[in-house]
């Protein structure tokens, strides 16, 4: 699936830029992207390396576990192949409730222990579980109930009322989650037959 | 008192109660920081290619100009539906690449006002979704899954209802 997506993206951009006529624009991307693409990573590495280290400081406080009891019950509907007190429901949880605050680049650390974890649990190394994939479909499906960022530009520009969004980015974000974990059950029924 | 300054107590806060909490609990917080900041590298420098591979093909993608295209041509379809064209890159490109879906927002909100109709729903389908195929890729990434099952189908499928959910909200609720 990957390879097809990112063969499609390369092959599609490479070919319409020169049937347009625009292999100009697209030769300044190919040589300057490279660069564009690591100021990004450099953006967003030492953050991620802050709250790995937060993270741990949490983790062995205890903070993560006495989160992912505190979704205990949610969790056991929605991953039933979790084993009970596995340490990756304490990564889900703060992934989702870090998600759900909207400081999404902290949200990395966790997300990405709580896949590694996740692959501890797996018999098969190379194939996605079932909990990975409702784990990520969660995931972006993006539970956010503060949206910061959004609220700063709609503020910026001058809205008359810059958190109104909230109401219909919450009840938005809610029902597509719902839908999301059904779609999810009613795929993993359809694939698993296959 | 305004949210948006509220917002910003949001990490400090979030921060204090850690290290806070850690204290009473009697870990050691440097030692701790120092082990997790290790395992902290070691990850993003394992995400790293994951990131540049798929940055790399959806900037030869959005720069190709090739969807831009593709709404122009599928601009009466979606006047018949009744469906605002605006968003409909917006869309598109919100799975792809969180970057280019917040500045096609921003584009947005410039060119109808932040308080439009086509203004608000920008910052809605913004706010309700992630990036499907970006998380996806790396998430699956970093610990060498190959076979994705039906995250892919699972995670567009959410993003295409989320689209549909997003407008009709914003018509509901800002008429």
């Amino acid at each position: 699936m990957m390879n097809k997506i990112w063969g499609v993206f390369i092959i599609a951009g490479i070919l319409f830029s020169i049937v347009c006529g625009n292999v100009d624009s697209l030769n300044n991307e190919i040589i300057n992207s490279p660069s564009e693409i690591l100021n990004i990573f450099l953006s967003m590495f030492p953050l991620m390396i802050v709250w790995s280290g937060l993270m741990n400081i949490a983790k062995e406080a205890g903070l993560l576990d006495k989160l992912s009891n505190f979704m205990a019950p949610l969790f056991r509907i929605i991953f039933p192949d979790i084993p009970k007190g596995h340490p990756s429901l304490g990564y889900i949880a703060s992934n989702l409730t870090i998600n759900m605050l909207g400081i999404h680049n902290a949200s990395t650390p966790f997300g990405l222990k709580a896949m590694k974890s996740l692959n501890d649990i797996n018999p098969d190394k190379k194939r996605a579980t079932r909990s990975m994939i409702t784990f990520l479909v969660l995931n972006t499906s993006g539970v956010t109930i503060i949206a910061t960022d959004i609220i700063a530009v709609r503020s910026l520009y001058g809205s008359v009322n810059p958190t109104m969004i909230l109401s219909t980015t919450i009840m938005a974000t809610i029902i597509t989650t719902i839908f999301a974990l059904i779609i999810d059950n009613i795929l993993y029924k359809i694939w698993r037959k296959r | 008192m305004n949210l948006v300054k509220l917002g910003n107590y949001l990490i400090p806060v979030v921060v204090l109660l850690i290290i806070l909490y850690a204290l009473k609990k009697k870990v050691n917080v440097y030692d701790s920081f120092i082990s997790g900041a290790k395992e902290g590298l070691e990850m993003s420098i394992s995400i790293f290619p994951y990131l540049v591979a798929m940055l790399f093909a959806t900037n030869i993608l959005l720069k190709s100009n090739l969807l831009d295209t593709i709404f122009e041509f599928t601009k009466p379809f979606f006047d018949l539906i009744k469906v605002p064209i605006e968003v409909l890159p917006m869309a598109i490109i919100r799975p792809i690449s969180g970057n280019a879906s917040f500045a096609v927002m921003i584009d947005l909100i410039k060119k109808f006002g932040v308080d439009s109709f086509i203004g608000r729903l920008a910052a809605t389908m913004q706010g309700s979704t992630d990036t499907t195929i970006y998380v996806l890729s790396l998430y699956f990434g970093s610990i060498g899954i190959k076979k994705i099952g039906h995250a892919m189908w699972a995670g567009l499928l959410t993003d295409l209802l989320s689209v549909i959910i997003s407008i009709i909200l914003v018509s509901v609720v800002f008429g």
